[in-house]
This record gives C-alpha cells, sequence and structure tokens, in this order.
C-alpha cells in the first residue's frame, strides 16, 4: 500500500477529461424538447474556456428521427473553436460522417454495443452489422485523416440483458480498436457497475486493447459513478468521460440520474493532486447557465454545495 | 506546475484487503423534524425495520439535556454503536440526538420511550450519544448498551461547537470514561473534521492521529473518523488514514463520510482498501449539511451496500429490505430519499 508503479504515475499526471455532449442527445430523446441552437452554442463556447480539451458537440443523426439534432451542422459551424480544443462528433454511419465533414468536423465518433439486444434495439441491427457500418466510417475518415473515437456501451451491464460478460466487451473493443479507433471509451450505460464489476471488466479488456487507448464513460444512476472511475484511475485509465451538471438522465429508468458530473468528477481529480488543467469554477459557471437555461436542477453535489456557499473554500 | 500525486490512494484495486465488513453503521437522521415531527412508534418502527434488514449497528437516540440551547446550528456527529468485536451480540443501535436544535420547551421525552420500545434483535448493538456524565447515566438508566462520546479534530470547530479547546473536551469525557469501566459499558469514539474543518480548512492529518490515539488510549474500543463537511477526496482521505494508522490499530477505526461533494463512495473505497472495515451511513441518506442549508450531506446505506455488495464483500444486510425501511422513513417523513440506489430501483 503505498507503492506507486511508475507507469501509474506517468499516466496519472495528466488527466483528460471528455466532455459528453451526448447526454444532450439522450435527455432530449427521453424529454422530447428542442433546446434552441443559441443555447447550445453558447454553452459549448463557455465549455471551450474551461480548459477542457475534448467537448462532444453534436450527433450527425437522421433529423427525422432525431429531431432534437436536427441542428447539428448549425451547431458546428456556429462555435467559436478554440485552438487547444477537439470537437469530436457522433457519426453512426456513412450518411452522418459525410454531412460532418460538410459541416468542418475534425474529428468523428461511433458507437458500438456490448450487447446484443441493446444494439437491435437501439440502433436495430446486430452488432456485427453495426461493426460493418462503423468499417466504413472509420475508412473514410482514415482517407481524410480524421481520427476516430470509438464507444462500447453496456460495458458494465444490459438494461435487456443483464450481466454482461467482459469477454464480449473485450471483443468489440478490440474490433473497434483494430478497425482504426484511436480510443475506445468504456461505457457503463445504466450505471449498475460498482467497482468490483469495473475492475473485471477492465482486466479482461487490457489483455486486448493497450491501456493508454481506453477510457471510461460511468453513469451515476446508482451513485456508483465516483468509485467506478476511481477505480479505473488505480488500473492506469487517463480518460474520463462526464457531462457537465450531471445533465442527461437514464432513458432506461424514467426519473433517474445519468450522467456523472463534470465538476464532481474535478472535485475528485484535483483532490487526488492530478492535474487537469480544466478550471472548475468555469465549469460550474457553464453548468449555471445550462440549468438556468433548461430550467433544470443540476446534479452536481460540488455545485450545489458551493451555489449555497458551503464552507470550503479550497475550491 | 504539476499538483504532488497523493500515491496512497492509486493502490491497485485488488489490493482489496476486506472481504467482509464488521458492520455497516446506520444512523438515523438526527433533524430537528425528525426528533419532533415523526411519531415514537414510527421511530420504533424504523429501528425495528432496520434491524431486520441485517444491519449490525444502528444509531438511536442522544441523551442530551433537552434543555440544551445549541450555540451553533450543527448537527452533533451520528452516534454508531458496534457489536463488540468477536462478540456474539453483533448489533448496536446508536442514537444520536439533534438535541442541538431544541429550545428548553422541547420535548425530548421519549428518548427513554424509544430505547425501551424497539424490539431488540439479538446481535443488533443500540448506541447512545452520551456527551457528559449525566447523559451516560440516564442512557444506562434507559438500558443502553454501549454509549459514544467525540473530539474534534479542529481546534476551532471545538471552540464554537463546544466552546473548549481539544485537549480540554476530551479531559471532561474522562468521568464518562471512568463511569464506563465500571460499569462494564463499551465507549465508542468519534473524531470530526478529520480532512477539513468549516472554520480552519483543512485539517492536519498529525491532529487527527493525536486525537484518535487519545480516545483509544482512554478506552474507546472504536475510533470513527467523520468528513464533517464532505470535503475530502481519496488523495485526503488516504493521508489521513496513513497518519491515522500508525497510532491507532486498523480494525479499530472506522470511517464516516458525508457526501456534499459528492465523494462519499470514492472515499469509503479507499478506506476499505486501506484495511478499514466499519463503514457508517444514514438510511435513505436523510440529513442535510449543516454548514450548507440544501446540500446533501449524509451517504446512504443503500448506496453504500449496493458499492459494498458489488465487490464482493459480505455484509450480512438484505439490500430490499432495507430499501424498505428507507421508503418508510421518506414517507414518514415526506422527503424524497437521497439515495440513488432507492430512485434507480423504484423506477426501473
Amino acid at each position: 500500500m503505498g507503492n506507486v508503479p511508475t507507469t501509474v504515475k506517468h499516466c496519472l499526471s495528466y488527466e483528460q477529461l471528455i466532455e459528453d455532449y451526448p447526454w444532450l442527445r439522450r435527455w432530449l430523446q427521453e424529454d422530447k424538447e428542442i433546446v434552441p441552437t443559441g443555447v447550445k452554442i453558447q454553452l459549448i463556447d463557455m465549455l471551450s474556456g474551461t480548459g477542457l480539451s475534448v467537448i462532444e458537440v453534436t450527433s450527425f443523426v437522421s433529423s427525422k428521427w432525431v429531431p432534437q439534432m436536427a441542428d447539428h451542422t448549425d451547431v458546428l459551424r456556429g462555435i467559436q473553436k478554440a485552438s487547444n480544443v477537439q470537437y469530436p462528433v457522433l457519426t453512426p454511419n456513412l450518411q452522418g460522417f459525410q454531412d460532418a465533414v460538410a459541416a468542418g468536423a475534425t474529428e468523428v465518433a461511433v458507437f458500438g454495443s456490448a450487447s446484443e439486444t441493446f444494439s437491435k434495439k437501439n440502433i436495430n441491427c446486430s452488432v456485427d452489422e453495426s461493426m460493418l457500418r462503423f468499417e466504413e466510417v472509420i475508412n473514410a475518415a482514415k482517407k481524410r485523416q480524421i481520427p476516430v473515437r470509438g464507444y462500447v456501451s453496456c460495458a458494465l451491464g444490459c438494461p435487456h440483458e443483464g450481466h454482461i460478460e467482459p469477454s464480449k466487451v473485450a471483443e468489440v473493443a478490440k474490433r473497434l480498436y483494430e478497425m482504426g479507433c484511436y480510443e475506445i471509451s468504456l461505457g457503463d450505460t445504466i450505471g449498475i457497475g460498482t467497482p468490483g464489476s469495473m475492475l473485471k471488466m477492465l482486466q479482461r479488456v487490457m489483455k486486448d486493447v493497450p491501456i493508454n487507448a481506453l477510457a471510461v464513460h460511468c453513469h451515476d444512476t446508482y451513485g456508483q459513478a465516483l468509485p467506478n472511475i476511481l477505480t479505473a484511475l488505480q488500473m492506469g485509465v487517463s480518460v474520463v468521460d462526464s457531462a457537465v451538471a450531471g445533465l442527461g438522465g437514464c432513458p432506461y429508468a424514467q426519473g433517474s440520474s445519468g450522467n456523472v458530473s463534470t465538476e464532481d468528477v474535478l472535485y475528485m481529480l484535483h483532490g487526488m493532486g492530478i492535474e487537469t488543467g480544466v478550471n472548475i469554477a468555469k465549469v460550474i459557471e457553464a453548468g449555471s447557465f445550462i440549468c438556468s437555461a433548461l430550467s433544470r436542477k443540476t446534479n452536481s453535489k460540488v455545485a450545489q454545495a458551493r451555489s449555497t456557499a458551503c464552507c470550503d473554500e479550497s475550491l | 506546475m504539476m499538483a504532488q500525486v497523493h500515491s496512497s490512494c492509486f493502490a491497485s484495486p485488488d489490493d482489496n484487503r476486506v472481504t467482509r465488513v464488521s458492520y455497516v453503521v446506520t444512523y438515523i437522521t438526527n433533524s430537528f423534524h425528525f426528533q419532533t415531527l415523526v411519531p415514537t412508534e414510527a421511530k420504533i418502527k424504523l429501528i425495528n425495520m432496520l434491524s431486520d434488514s441485517g444491519l449490525s449497528v444502528i444509531e438511536a437516540t442522544s441523551f442530551v439535556s433537552p434543555k440544551w440551547v445549541p450555540q451553533v446550528n450543527i448537527s452533533p456527529p451520528p452516534l454508531l454503536t458496534h457489536p463488540a468485536k468477536g462478540s456474539t451480540e453483533t448489533a448496536w443501535i446508536l442514537f444520536v440526538t439533534a438535541d442541538r436544535f431544541l429550545s428548553s420547551k422541547c420535548q425530548m421525552a421519549d428518548q427513554v420511550e424509544v430505547m425501551k420500545g424497539i424490539s431488540r434483535k439479538p446481535g443488533v448493538t443500540y448506541q447512545v450519544l452520551t456527551p457528559n456524565l449525566q447523559g451516560f447515566q440516564a442512557a444506562v438508566k434507559a438500558g443502553a448498551p454501549e454509549v459514544a462520546i467525540f473530539g474534534a479534530a479542529s481546534e476551532l470547530f471545538s471552540k464554537k461547537n463546544i466552546n473548549c479547546s481539544v485537549d480540554e473536551s476530551l479531559q471532561r469525557f474522562d468521568e464518562v470514561m471512568k463511569a464506563a469501566k465500571e460499569a462494564g459499558v463499551p465507549v465508542r469514539g468519534y473524531v470530526s473534521c478529520v480532512v477539513g474543518c468549516p472554520y480552519e480548512g483543512k485539517v492536519a492529518p498529525e491532529k487527527v492521529a493525536h486525537v484518535a490515539k487519545r480516545l483509544y488510549s482512554m478506552g474507546c474500543y472504536e475510533i470513527s473518523l467523520g468528513d464533517t463537511i464532505g470535503v475530502g477526496t481519496p488523495g485526503s482521505m488516504a493521508q489521513m488514514l496513513e497518519a491515522v494508522t500508525k497510532e491507532v490499530p486498523v480494525s479499530a477505526l472506522a470511517v464516516h463520510c458525508h457526501d456534499t461533494y459528492g465523494q462519499a463512495l470514492a472515499n469509503i473505497l479507499v478506506a476499505l482498501q486501506m484495511g478499514i472495515s466499519v463503514v457508517d451511513s444514514s438510511v435513505a441518506g436523510l440529513g442535510g449539511c449543516p454548514y450548507a442549508q440544501g446540500a446533501s450531506g449524509n451517504v446512504s446505506t443503500e448506496d453504500v451496500v449496493y458499492m459494498l455488495h458489488g465487490l464482493g464483500i459480505e455484509t450480512g444486510v438484505d439490500l430490499s429490505k432495507l430499501m424498505d425501511a428507507g421508503a418508510f422513513i421518506c414517507r414518514t417523513l415526506n422527503r424524497k430519499t437521497s439515495s440513488k440506489v432507492a430512485q434507480a430501483a423504484c423506477k426501473l
């Protein structure tokens, strides 16, 4: 206890936080509300000034199926891109990729699943079929030298299948990595994971994908996100996905919490002495803006404590 | 410039030395509303439901004079009782008082009634907070099999809270310890502000170790280390525990983490990795932070148990019965649960 392997120290000298925008997609899918394009742009611009190095902006899905994302081109063109920030967009298929490139995208993401049932119910095809679609996207992206990030959903459990074998997660992660994704984000889609299942899953995935190509995307539905992220950090993961103000519910549990809030993750990372380069006060400000614009209460406990002028001034 | 990475919070997660928690302590919110608006029968029913869920230590009430007017609007540390390690009795119930919120007109007459009214399950321990000799005598008279005393790791907190220095406060407990020894009543020690103080800010780990060591040397069988304002992180928690475990055996330590900044479960995980096997919590996570109106405070027992079970740690607790108890008290108080597990489960 207390002896930290050198490799872990090096990995953890800098922690990268990915601001996850698909929260808005999922939340909007749940609530059917259209958020004004100007509000989306203003939020992203505020986040660009916080020190976050990756902000996922929008999703190039069919506006027929997801009207809330119909303004994807306007959002991507409307934001003020900071030079030291990446702005990936979700591109589920070749059409979406082409639209994204036309709109100026310089990084894209594809979204696979470790659960067959989830894949069929969510995107109406099997995992294998989805991989073929992603391969088209990745190949097209390679030609344009556009990096692609891969997501694996249901990494710690599926709302339909229940337990998901770590070997299945590893299989999907490996396929995405070998196809050319530079990084694979492992998502606990329904937040059901605990440090126990996170450990087992990562141990298995790390056999097939290098640790420095892995990220975690933990949901907080059962309050386990921060201990799960801590476990991932202890395993050597150095990229964490989160959402400002923790907005974005779990679409499988009406009213339950979903995304882990960036503010709470930052508080933990900074408390552990990990350099993130992110200004937590500015993130809290951005969170306050979007909550006010959406008439929503923040899910961030740090933001709640700060807004009530709690005792701690160490932020 | 890179901040120093606190290496001790980066133990390999395989390095989990705990396979079975000695007990999970749950305390019932010591809020004014609970103490005054919840009928005695409901308090008794809640404690009995918690006993049935398998919890071995439940905090029940506190024997502080109802005439005591608070100088500072803070909640007293929850009392947690543990069953004596190795004994066949495994549960204690600890009562924490919200007496500080009470004026002289407020009656806490049901303290004794509650203690006498609960169906004490064999193996469940009931503990009572006794800040002075008078409180101790009243607790023993009511049948409390275990009591608790507390000390702060912060001088300013001690002065503002009980108007004396930390050392002076520990001296006051001498007479309680003597009486407890004579009566053969076990005493649990509690240290507040172990990683941060609302007045002093950061608290030196060495100071926490000093207070914990004093309480242990005085005869407390266990010391619960409380992050009173929830500012701790795995970094500060690990640093503090490293200092304390040099002075007090890890088997005599417990953690009492607040969730004001959402860090409680991560902090508890680090404590488990360092060998701590007793965790304090609050059913339904009720009980806000007294220093930040509206902010969250206690970590919910349901969320703690969910994590422990996910780690393969035996707790002896039936999570669904525990959730029933949480749902019951929330209905009674007309409050929403703070437990995310409870919120998720009732929607899925």
